[in-house]
């Protein structure tokens, strides 16, 4: 069962800048952290890839607005 | 009358990669310029898609996986000599080099670069490349005169391309044959077509284009048929830039 806690743990480790607080479920991450941009989108892909075997699109980030919204995604191709 | 020194007439061409995008292009504006055409792919629909829009009689289409030692080889015994070779097969694999895996590399390394490597090797050994002949490569300005987020594997194959060239093109200059590439910026092939990329990155994109826009799949269609006709006789190793201004900025 995927843990929605780890799943932000794993979305914070690709950050650099960014302090793994400013990380909840509700976070906007396309608007609310500066660090992102269009490297990130592909860090965060390659690693549902790599940790949930799951593959999103850059469409998929486009339409999550907070990192529960990209939770819900990757769960429901689970 | 004048021969046109851009001619391909009486030229026998063979095109990889020609399925889709810049290999379809090439194959198709080779055929106008009066080449014989043979082209191969994975795809069978495909690749005949391309096949009927090319003018002229007397081409050919061989449907192979080149990832197949088995087939390639099978296709090198089957082709004639040639006057021309355009490496066009390629994939991109984008990934952020943290998440680079030997898997991945093996396989890009080998469709990109390892493969049609190979298969000029094959056809130099087996005296197919004619006196005179060419070797095209579809290089990239990635890898060899900058690069992007995610594409440092894509970048390495296209540098290691752009590094084959040059050996090649020196040892091969005995026998009279020339090797070049070709290194565009972005063309637009299907993935924009689709709406895969959103409107507005696209826009943003073609702002850092000093000719406002990206390339199309004739424009380095172009650039090939100079270097496969006898207008391109004293040119050998070269890596011919075409971006549209990209690397200027």
């Amino acid at each position: 069962m995927m843990d929605i806690n780890d799943f932000i743990k794993n979305f914070a480790a690709q950050f650099d800048d960014t302090d793994a607080s400013k990380f909840t479920s509700q976070t906007k991450f396309r608007a609310e952290i500066e660090e992102w941009d269009s490297l990130k989108t592909l860090s965060v892909i390659a690693m549902v890839d790599d940790v949930y075997n799951v593959v999103i699109k850059g469409d998929d980030i486009r339409n999550s607005n907070t990192i529960e919204d990209l939770f819900n995604i990757v769960m429901s191709r689970k | 009358m004048k021969v046109n020194p851009f001619s391909l007439a009486n030229k026998t061409v063979f095109v990889t990669g020609a399925s889709s995008g810049i290999g379809r292009a090439i194959a198709i504006e080779c055929s106008k310029m009066g080449a014989t055409i043979i082209i191969t792919g994975r795809n069978a629909e495909r690749l005949n898609n391309t096949f009927i829009q090319l003018e002229g009689i007397n081409h050919s289409q061989i449907i192979a996986d080149l990832r197949n030692e088995e087939q390639t080889k099978k296709l090198v015994n089957e082709l004639p000599t040639l006057d021309g070779i355009v490496h066009c097969a390629g994939i991109i694999t984008t990934l952020p080099f943290q998440f680079v895996t030997k898997e991945k590399l093996d396989e890009i390394f080998s469709i990109n670069f390892i493969i049609p490597t190979l298969i000029s090797q094959k056809l130099v050994e087996q005296n197919k490349v004619k006196k005179g002949a060419s070797f095209v490569w579809i290089s990239s300005i990635a890898g060899n005169l900058c690069t992007s987020p995610g594409n440092s594997m894509y970048a390495a194959t296209k540098s290691a391309i752009n590094g084959v060239v040059k050996g090649m093109a020196l040892e091969l200059a005995s026998k009279g044959i020339r090797v070049n590439s070709v290194n565009p910026a972005v063309v637009e092939t299907n993935i924009f077509s689709k709406g895969v990329i959103a409107d507005e990155q696209i826009r943003n994109e073609i702002k850092k284009y000093p000719l406002k826009r990206f390339g199309k799949p004739e424009d380095i269609a172009y650039a090939v048929i100079y270097l496969l006709s006898d207008a391109s006789a004293w040119v050998t190793g070269s890596h011919l830039l075409i971006d549209g201004g990209y690397t200027l900025l």
